[in-house]
């Protein structure tokens, strides 16, 4: 089928394991940040700030080391496939902006909100946080569903060896990879409810639990119109397989759920995201980017890859050090594991501006 | 403006900006180590206090330095398309170890620690900051090779076939003689930002409780902290010093247009190259007013020896003219830099660094035997001192990258070779103003929050107590 190297297929399948980290555990953070002023909502505004303190304080220590994994990917990509890192980020310019403005207010939402002593400042930075999260979450769906789908990419007339994207915005905004947005909403939605159900207690948990399922029937109906389309665009084994998995998980975690089963509700969930991503990875393979004006002009992996000096020494690399981040990376949410609760919120410390010295 | 100018505005607004917060990051986890390290061996708990302090300081710095380098990583795809593809095999696999080894590393640890006061033992919850600390100096490291591979490239061989750089020596990338006096130069540099931080913070509040009452029971504390911070200052000051000087003569060797320009040196000397401290005149140094030079020093820091003769500017213009003009991948009108950017950058960047020192020698002279500084004046020096390193660590960078120019890779590739073809000067205008604005508004909510913590100062804190005797449905000891 192609003449790719063993190295560029390891290569291929890391970044779809970088992927897979990213969208798995930022997932969920995505989700808490949405869910935000819904499961955020007391009766009073001090109940209020509660239970959205409770929900940051769930993703509180892990969220910057989740954010890391995007930043991985988008470093091995530039390693291991140049001309992919290189088409992809000038290609999808406009959106990619959007979705670092998104990350950048979102981070800042959650670090900064408890910082302040008002209850405009804790208000702003909520937008932040909920508005950042589903605007990521969506144009993530947009841009990958983009990637596997194919867009209008072409040989660039002008440097020998070199791909260009040969549209604008507006390219990338067809109906598939708009419904590639929405589904990501949906499942982050379903993700991040589960996850707040298995780590607070309290009405929170209840109430995550019982909206897992609602946004969790949505996403599974938008899931599997999806991944038929892309399937049936690109077919492949792998592909098919990654998509009937996660349709499996998808339902095994939402039965779970219902049962009041929250581990393996995570677990089921967890598992959908990966296997989506599998099945991207396998319809989008031996692509880097199909293009939309004729296959000739699809960016192989062949003519993305860099040179197999550079893929040895990667590899090396993530043969020794992804096993010792995946094992502190295990510690840290082990050493966080208990359920948090409105009762353990500790009182704010305001800090006022009134001394001048 | 073209595509070109604009992505260049782009690219210089985002790092520098990203830059301001990196320096503190790097050396105040350093710091904050040691001061947490002091009260595990001591248990006094002013050392306690003053970890929390500058931990809560350092932790709205970091937001900012955090978020910043999202877009870093993703800018050179972005912008310079031309360029990641040409040398991605070689430029690439240093951001992915940054990644990989330094910041999972860093943001992990960090977690722990900030999140892990009251769920880790002692010694694990010390050992946390310390992984931290040493996640950004890794992190430093990678980045810093990276760059020192635009300045002086090497461990690579040219494709014609597939017209791109290709990687043969990752480990010459790696120990790059320009990346060996770099990292030294902005490490030391770090570690003078931080000192120059806790110093000038400790100082300004030292100064406030003296106000208040002379026998103040916190003054000891923060005088401790102030003297801390001056002698790092000054030690890693002078650090900062030798380091630069050997940078001088790598960089004489490998980019000698660049030290022409530093000096505005247009004819070639023949010897006992004098260095201005300050010239008055024609902005880019052609026409001279005034100007206080010291003999030989120039040379000196050119070439080690201030005898040596130092190549000028209209020399070095012909010769590069001679080498790179014909090929398309490095032909350009004119291969001298702005020279007084450079000139005037290489000052401000020594001069600042130098003002930070003389101020925390005065500090570490006011402040012995129980001196306390009452005046006015050293308000202004607390709060002015955190930030001349701050300016004098951008001055060398955009020194250093104005220096390069018009190369984006040191006689390898122009920086007009490099540039994304397919994105519309439209486009990066539109995200220039994006991220400017943005970033304008994440440093008002920054500052703002700094004032107000430093201003509050290091309050009494509770001891952490012990995981296993803690109630385990008590409330968190930290929350967001
Ligand atoms: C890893 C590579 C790398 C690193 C660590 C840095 N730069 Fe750089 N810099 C570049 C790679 C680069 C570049 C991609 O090569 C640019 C873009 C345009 C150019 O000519 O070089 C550049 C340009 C550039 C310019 C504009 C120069 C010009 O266009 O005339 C400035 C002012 C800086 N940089 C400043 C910095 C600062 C303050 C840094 C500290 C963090 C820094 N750079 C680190
Ligand atoms: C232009 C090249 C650069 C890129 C691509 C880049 C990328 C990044 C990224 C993605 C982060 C966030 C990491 C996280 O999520 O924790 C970051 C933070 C950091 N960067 Fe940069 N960076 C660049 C320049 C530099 C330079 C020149 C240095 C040091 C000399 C540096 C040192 C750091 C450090 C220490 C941090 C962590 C601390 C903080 O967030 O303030 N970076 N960088
Ligand atoms: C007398 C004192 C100093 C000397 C002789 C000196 C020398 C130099 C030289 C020659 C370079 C350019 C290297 C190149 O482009 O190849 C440089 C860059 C730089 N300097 Fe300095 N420097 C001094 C003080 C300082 C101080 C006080 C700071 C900040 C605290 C600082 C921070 C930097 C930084 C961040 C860079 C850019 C990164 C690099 O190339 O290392 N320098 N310095």
């Amino acid at each position: 089928m192609s003449n790719l190297s063993a190295l560029q297929v390891v290569w291929f399948a890391l970044i779809a394991v970088l992927w897979i980290g990213y969208l798995t555990l930022e997932g969920f953070d995505f989700g808490v940040g949405m869910l935000l002023p819904i499961l955020g909502k007391g009766r009073t505004p001090e109940e209020s700030n509660r239970r959205r303190r409770v929900l940051i304080n769930t993703i509180g220590p892990v969220w910057d080391g989740n954010e890391v994994w995007v930043l991985t990917a988008g470093g091995a990509t530039f390693a291991a496939f140049p001309q992919w890192y290189a088409t992809l980020f000038s290609g999808y310019y406009l959106a990619l902006a959007l979705i670092l403005v998104a990350l950048i207010l979102r981070g800042m939402g959650l670090d900064y909100r408890g910082k302040g002593d008002t209850a405009l400042w804790r208000q702003r930075w909520d937008w932040c946080i909920t508005g950042g999260s589903y605007a990521a979450a969506l144009l993530w769906g947009v841009g990958l569903t983009n990637i596997v789908w194919g867009s209008p990419v072409k040989v660039d007339p002008e440097v020998t060896g070199n791909y260009i994207f040969d549209g604008t915005l507006f390219s990338l905004l067809g109906p598939v990879p708009l419904l590639g947005g929405l589904t990501f909403v949906a499942l982050f939605l379903t993700h991040g409810a589960i996850f707040v159900a298995l780590k607070t207690d309290g009405d929170i948990r209840h109430e995550a639990r019982a909206l897992s399922v609602k946004t969790g029937v949505v996403a599974a109906g938008l899931a599997v119109v999806l991944l038929l389309l892309v399937n049936t665009k690109h077919s492949s084994t792998i592909g098919w397989a990654g998509a009937v998995l996660a349709a499996v998980c998808l339902l095994a975690g939402l039965f779970a759920a219902l049962k009041g089963r929250e581990g393996w509700a995570f677990v089921g969930t967890f598992a959908t995201i990966a296997f989506a991503v599998v099945s991207y990875f396998g319809a989008l393979f031996p692509n880097a980017m199909p293009s939309s004006l004729g296959s000739v002009n699809d960016l192989t992996l062949l003519a993305a890859s860099s040179t197999p000096k550079t893929l040895t020494i990667m590899t090396w690399a993530a043969v020794v050090f992804t096993p010792v981040v995946l094992v502190y990376t295990a510690w840290t949410y082990w050493v966080f594991r208990k359920r948090i609760a409105v009762h353990h919120i500790p009182d704010e410390q305001h800090v006022t501006a009134t001394v001048r010295g | 403006m073209t595509a070109l100018d604009l992505a260049r505005w782009q690219f210089a607004i985002t790092t520098v900006y990203h830059f301001l917060f990196v320096p503190i990051t790097i050396g105040l986890t350093g710091l904050i180590a040691v001061m947490q390290t002091v009260w595990h061996r001591t248990g006094n708990p002013e050392w306690l206090r003053l970890t929390k302090f500058f931990g809560k300081l350092f932790m709205i710095n970091f937001a900012l330095g955090l978020v910043t380098g999202i877009v870093q990583e993703f800018q050179f795809g972005m912008n310079w398309s031309l360029y990641s593809r040409f040398v991605g095999d070689i430029f690439g696999a240093p951001l992915a170890f940054e990644a990989l080894l330094a910041f999972f590393l860093e943001s992990t640890f960090l977690g722990l620690w900030i999140f892990g006061w009251d769920r880790l033992p002692r010694k694990v919850h010390l050992a946390t900051i310390w992984l931290t600390h040493i996640g950004t100096v890794l992190s430093a490291y990678f980045i810093l090779a990276a760059n020192s591979f635009m300045q002086n490239p090497v461990g690579y061989t040219f494709n014609p076939k597939t017209n791109r750089a290709e990687l043969d020596d990752f480990l010459a990338v790696l120990t790059n003689k320009v990346q060996l006096v770099t990292f030294p130069h902005v490490i030391t540099g770090a570690y003078m930002t931080a000192g120059a931080f806790v110093m000038g913070v400790a100082l300004y509040l030292m100064r406030k409780r003296a106000i208040e009452s002379r026998t103040h029971a916190d003054l000891p504390m923060y005088r401790k902290a102030a003297r801390l911070g001056a002698w790092v200052a000054v030690v890693a000051g002078l650090a900062v010093v030798v380091t630069g000087d050997l940078q001088g003569k790598v960089m004489t060797e490998v980019q000698p247009m660049k030290m022409a320009a530093a000096e505005a040196l247009y004819e070639s000397s023949s010897g006992h190259a004098p260095f201005s401290l300050f010239t008055i005149g024609s902005l880019d140094g052609k026409e001279k007013v005034f100007s206080l030079e010291v003999p030989g020093v120039l040379s000196y820091l050119a070439t080690g020896d201030v005898a040596k003769p130092v190549e000028g500017i209209n020399d070095l213009e012909k010769q590069l003219q001679a080498t790179y003009g014909k090929d398309p991948l490095t032909a350009a009108a004119s291969y001298t830099p702005t020279i007084w950017l450079a000139y005037w950058n290489f000052r401000l960047m020594m001069g600042a660094g130098f003002l930070a020192m003389l101020f925390g020698l005065m500090v570490l002279w006011r402040t012995r035997k129980d001196g306390l500084p009452m005046e006015k004046y050293w308000k202004l020096i607390g709060i002015w001192t955190p930030l001349l390193p701050v300016f004098a660590m951008s001055f060398g960078w955009i020194f250093t990258e104005i220096g390069r120019q018009p190369f984006l890779v040191n006689g390898m590739m122009s920086t007009e070779a490099g540039v994304s073809t397919s994105v519309g000067a439209w486009s990066v205008a539109l995200t220039m103003i994006l991220f400017t604005l943005l970033y304008g508004a994440l440093a008002v909510a920054e500052i703002k929050l700094t004032l107000r913590y430093a201003q509050r100062g290091a309050v009494p804190v509770a001891e952490p107590v012990d995981p296993s005797t803690r109630d385990a449905d008590a409330p968190l000891l930290f929350a967001y």
